[in-house]
């Protein structure tokens, strides 16, 4: 995901979600997207194997 | 006794004082609210005197105590973090938006188990909008402020609580920890705080933030405080449906029972590479106290800490969807880009965020299979100076708010329990904690540790030097 667009995914989410976001607040909503993509990308590029499942109820 | 020698103390001393007739609840909460008169207007951790109450409860345990009973905890002054419902009382968590709602028809679970085991509840406290933060600073309430240095943070998202417990206007509070919110401000202003394993205690009526993710815990200015309301919190309770069935500890019993045995271990990589000295030196003052022998290392920790990251903003942002849509001016600036960003997060992230954290519980398993404790900073850094937006991290600037977490939330994100101990660096006015980590339902373990390090006087936790006027 190193090539993911942190602003065009607001954009696109934002009408996909039914948000609105003003202007002033845009810089700040696409950096926390893109902070959240890097930390997205640290796990996605972790292999699991197809066993691993989320835990419903998760029992430490 | 004057108010100073009343109120400023553990709250297990306090108890025992109660119980004896050495002195009253009535008056140990007189002391409280006095106390708060004289130093909330100056650091801001209340949000929600409950006063009448409060001198209602202490007479109910004067006349217990009267009567033959001794209940565990009598007239030791408490507070909660103001996302607890307290009966009457509006249920803020930290927001504008809450406080539009009805008063809570009852109390939290949790506040009832306080309550019979003869604590006696001062109040609500503040903290972080919604609790997706880690400095204690709220747009709408103002900041909580670090009583041991009133011009920093006191850490959040329990900021409130911290506050109040550090500065003796209570002995003890209970907040909530989904990523580090009662270890960041145990950290900051210099207090015990206990995260319970996950599912360990109910989180009936409380707000949620990230139900996969949220623990409740007190925070004290001793293990043994820290360990009687554990043992006073702990009850099956069928108000919880994602709490688990364990059998309940007592920790109060065995708390001095001392630490031969156990293999104590530091957390390497991750955590030495991106601490900064003062962090460094606490977990080493700490190591050296223990005799810890060794280092490991957590199999893939940063990945942890990022999974955390996906797992909270995506699920928080899923409960607030409809009040970001429909109101997203009236949320702390400082939390709302944040939700608004994490309501656009592809659930693939979400779900393969979920399964890592299967894969790393398996891990820590095998973990904890050689070692009985972990130790690692709770924070990276002391408190910082309020308003600070950047620090340096591993020499790097990154954005202060999300990096204060980073070595206490891949521990949560497991639900292991920890207790986090205060340390004073040399050199320093400000404290800083130690995380000290124990396998799954073992709270036990990590109290005596940190029971062991407090009679030591290797860790230690003062209320802060600002005077009561008059005493």
């Amino acid at each position: 995901m190193s090539d993911f667009d942190a602003a065009a995914h607001v954009a696109h989410m934002e009408t996909v979600m039914a948000l609105t976001i003003d202007e002033a607040w845009l810089p700040s909503v696409v950096a926390n997207m893109a902070a959240t993509a890097r930390a997205a990308a640290l796990v996605m590029a972790f292999e699991l194997d197809d066993h691993v499942e989320p835990a419903p109820v998760f029992e430490p | 006794m004057s108010a100073f020698d009343i109120l400023f103390r553990p709250g297990h001393e306090i108890a025992a004082d109660v119980r004896a007739r050495r002195v009253s609840a009535r008056e140990v909460t007189e002391a409280a609210l006095d106390a708060i008169e004289a130093l909330d207007g100056k650091l801001n951790a209340f949000t929600d005197v409950t006063a009448e109450r409060a001198i209602e409860e202490a007479n109910r345990v004067d006349a217990a105590v009267i009567g033959g009973t001794a209940p565990p905890l009598a007239g030791v002054p408490y507070a909660v973090k103001n996302l607890f419902d307290i009966e009457g009382v509006v249920t803020r968590a930290g927001s504008k938006i809450n406080r539009e709602n009805p008063p809570a028809a009852a109390d939290a679970s949790l506040v009832t188990r306080m309550q019979k085991a003869g604590a006696v509840l001062i109040g609500g406290v503040n903290m972080g909008e919604y609790a997706y933060d880690f400095t204690g600073e709220n747009v709408h309430d103002g900041a909580s402020l670090n009583p041991h240095d009133p011009a920093r943070m006191s850490g959040g998202s329990s900021g409130g609580s911290g506050t109040a417990v550090a500065s003796g206007m209570v002995a003890l509070s209970l907040g909530s920890d989904t990523n580090g919110s009662i270890r960041v401000p145990s950290s900051f202003c210099g207090l015990y705080g206990l995260k319970p394993t996950f599912g360990r205690l109910s989180r009936a009526r409380t707000f949620p933030f990230v139900a996969s993710l949220d623990h409740l815990g007190p925070i004290a200015r001793s293990p043994r405080d820290l360990a009687m309301a554990f043992d006073a919190l702990q009850f099956p309770d069928p108000d919880d449906r994602h709490q688990l069935t364990r059998r309940s500890l007592d920790a109060e019993r065995v708390l001095r029972t001392g630490i031969d045995g156990l293999r104590i271990a530091v957390a390497g990589d991750y955590f030495r590479s991106q601490a900064g000295n003062e962090a460094l030196a606490a977990v080493d003052h700490v190591a050296k106290a223990l005799g810890a022998d060794r280092e490991v290392d957590l199999p893939e920790v940063h990945r942890a800490r990022a999974a955390a990251y996906v797992i909270t903003t995506s699920e928080s942002s899923a409960l607030h969807l409809p009040r970001l849509q429909s109101r997203a001016r009236d949320y702390d600036p400082d939390t709302r880009d944040r939700f608004l960003s994490g309501a656009m997060v592809p659930a693939a992230w979400y779900v393969a965020a979920q399964r890592f954290r299967s894969w790393f519980r398996a891990e820590m398993e095998r973990l904890f299979e050689t070692v009985d404790v972990i130790l690692a900073p709770s924070t990276p850094f002391p408190a910082l100076l309020s308003g600070t937006k950047e620090v340096e991290l591993a020499g790097n600037r990154v954005p202060a708010r999300p990096n204060i977490g980073i070595f206490a939330q891949p521990i949560s994100f497991i639900g292991l329990p920890v207790v986090a101990v205060p340390v004073w660096p040399a050199g320093t006015h400000l404290p800083i904690g130690v995380q000290v980590i124990a396998p799954a339902w073992r709270e036990d373990i990590a109290l005596r540790v940190a029971e062991a390090l407090h009679q030591a006087g290797t860790t230690a936790a003062p209320v802060a030097p600002i005077r009561l006027q008059g005493s």
